[in-house]
């Protein structure tokens, strides 16, 4: 079994719809998607949820007023700035590291644990999906990344599956490094841009620091030819393979208001291109055993 | 109303790519006395735009707990007090996990033989400087380095209250963004009128909400998508402040860096007139 994340640095580059046509084109895989902060693969897969999971996660101070004497430790503690100046917690700041209710004299302060998300197993016209909500404004999410990877890779080891398809997050933080973690490749999704490039820079420092193999797709490419050429060259010049170039079409929007993947929408140079690449891909990766 | 505070706001949205940087970066181009604050300190990209003059550099650090052996006699109490798991007490020795501290100093406080320091653990930068007359300020994350908020937050120190301050945040729904919105007056959401720019709308639109900040959202390529995103805003009384129509000309300035106020001067007049409108709808919030 192999899993292939699609990562991208900079948001809104396709990491999506390149996981939406992964997930068409691929036999015997399970996806995960990975982006809890915003997860939209499932908008494409219309999955019918076959068990969904409370994600209990960490803990928020809850200041009990009737006890509080109003001496301020809390407040002088608090490196989060989570005490209001009225002895009252700000949940949204509360990083829930207990400090305040330990220092408290009168013991007037619990740490309840949070409800942070939701977790879904489900099945879809492709195969299963596993998927997550983050609760809203709650935190911990590369614990829950985590917990989508675990239950995709039980899924995929169960079936005796060949991959594990994962849509990673926009961003280097904590969410991408959980997501990137151990797996067989990360293809980071490029647009041509100067911001595509320089975040793409960033994300693979964190895929080499953490040691993951790399490939590249450059999405878009025709929207600026010369930052093609030039993200073609600098990839080159670290021996870094580009799997492809997907070409502009409105058609990859259609599909998504379609609620279908680019795959099943249309039969174009988009998908023509998506089905080398995913050929490509498969060569290269059970090559690599 | 007082007159003189200006505004502090910031540019966010629950999908990546929407086009954050290029109404924050815009936005701030077109008014004066202003300062750009990029915290997107993950991938900060405003600098791409704006081509700034570098004034100052500051390196930021979190406190991590280091022990002292000779006088720790492995009581076990700073493992008792980490909530984040950072510590283990094995056989008498203390073992700390550095990357799962948060820095918030319980197990210095309470460690009765004073047995544990603080060392500090370098995780970002945070750069000032001008571009013209605008103020720019900026945080990027080491790269390896899990945690964004306290670079965000390092950031934000450097807000000046007598200049509009304009922020781009991080792309999603979580502690970042948060951290990036907080104490802001009004919150830009950036997003496309796709089914998958429509759910992360509603997810950043709720985030606000129960921050209880002033919002209004700006559709980017207004023409490539469906009408569901106008008919929410409508539903739930969100103000639309701005339409950008897809153009593949403002993709290629973007792409090479550009700005849209310096390449097609009508756009100043748009981003004034949606500074005005934001200062009338946080005036008179529906």
């Amino acid at each position: 079994m192999k899993q292939i994340v699609i990562i991208s640095g900079k948001g809104g580059t396709g990491k999506t719809v390149i996981t939406g046509a992964f997930a068409a084109l691929a036999r015997d895989k399970v996806m995960a998607d990975c982006d809890v902060d915003a997860a939209d693969l499932y908008l494409i897969l219309d999955p019918e949820v076959k068990e969904s999971h409370i994600f209990k996660s960490g803990v928020t101070a809850f200041m009990h007023r009737e006890l509080c004497e109003g001496c301020g430790v809390c407040k002088t503690v608090c490196r989060f700035d989570a005490v209001r100046d009225d002895f009252t917690i700000d949940p949204i700041s509360c990083e829930g590291c207990g400090f305040c209710s330990f220092a408290c004299p009168q013991n007037a302060i619990d740490m309840r644990t949070n409800i942070s998300g939701e977790l879904f197993i489900s099945d879809t016209r492709f195969g299963p999906l596993v998927y997550a909500k983050l609760g809203i404004a709650e935190e911990n999410s590369g614990k829950l990344v985590s917990l989508v990877r675990q239950k995709a890779k039980e899924i995929a080891e169960d079936k005796n599956y060949q991959w594990v398809i994962i849509d990673g997050s926009p961003g280097i933080g904590c969410p991408v490094i959980a997501s990137i973690t151990g797996v067989d490749c990360a293809v980071i999704v490029i647009e041509p841009t100067l911001s595509g490039l320089h975040d793409a820079k960033r994300v693979l420092g964190v895929t080499e620091h953490f040691k993951v193999p790399v490939k590249i797709i450059i999405n878009k490419y025709d929207l600026n030819h010369d930052m093609t050429k030039k993200i073609e060259r600098w990839f080159k010049d670290r021996n870094i393979k580009i799997l492809g170039k997907v070409i502009f079409d409105e058609a990859v929007v259609k599909s998504i208001v379609e609620g279908k993947t680019i795959i099943e929408y249309s039969n174009n140079q988009v998908t023509e291109t998506l089905r080398i690449i995913w050929r490509l891909l498969e060569e290269e990766l059970e090559g690599a055993n | 109303m007082e007159k003189s505070r200006k505004l502090i706001i910031s540019v966010a949205s629950g999908k990546g790519g929407t086009g954050k940087t290029t109404i924050a970066v815009n936005l701030a181009l077109s008014l004066s006395n202003v300062q750009l604050i990029d915290c997107d300190v993950e991938e900060p990209d405003c600098h791409i735009f704006i081509k700034p003059v570098i004034e100052s550099r500051h390196t930021i650090f979190i406190p991590v707990p280091v022990v002292n052996q000779n006088k720790c006699d492995g009581c076990g109490r700073c493992q008792e007090v980490c909530l984040y798991n950072a510590i283990a007490v094995v056989n008498k020795e203390v073992i700390i996990f550095p990357e799962l501290c948060h820095g918030c100093g319980s197990c210095t406080y309470f460690c009765p033989h004073k047995a544990i320091e603080e060392e500090k653990k370098e995780i970002g930068i945070v750069e000032i400087g001008k571009s013209g007359e605008t103020q720019f300020v900026h945080g990027k994350l080491n790269v390896g380095m899990m945690m964004s908020p306290p670079v965000i937050r390092a950031v934000k120190k450097h807000i000046n209250k007598k200049k509009t301050a304009i922020i781009d945040a991080p792309p999603g729904t979580s502690c970042p963004v948060i951290t990036a919105i907080k104490d802001t007056d009004f919150v830009i959401l950036v997003t496309e009128p796709t089914p998958f720019g429509l759910n992360d709308l509603i997810l950043a639109a709720e985030v606000v909400r129960k921050m209880r900040l002033p919002f209004g959202v700006i559709i980017n390529r207004s023409d490539l998508g469906n009408k569901k995103t106008d008919e929410y805003c409508a539903r739930e009384n969100i103000p639309v402040l701005m339409r950008i129509p897809f153009s593949k000309k403002i993709a290629e300035i973007y792409s090479r860096g550009d700005l849209i106020i310096k390449v097609l001067p009508e756009y100043n007049k748009e981003f004034q007139e949606l500074y005005k409108k934001i200062e009338q709808v946080k005036v008179n919030p529906t």
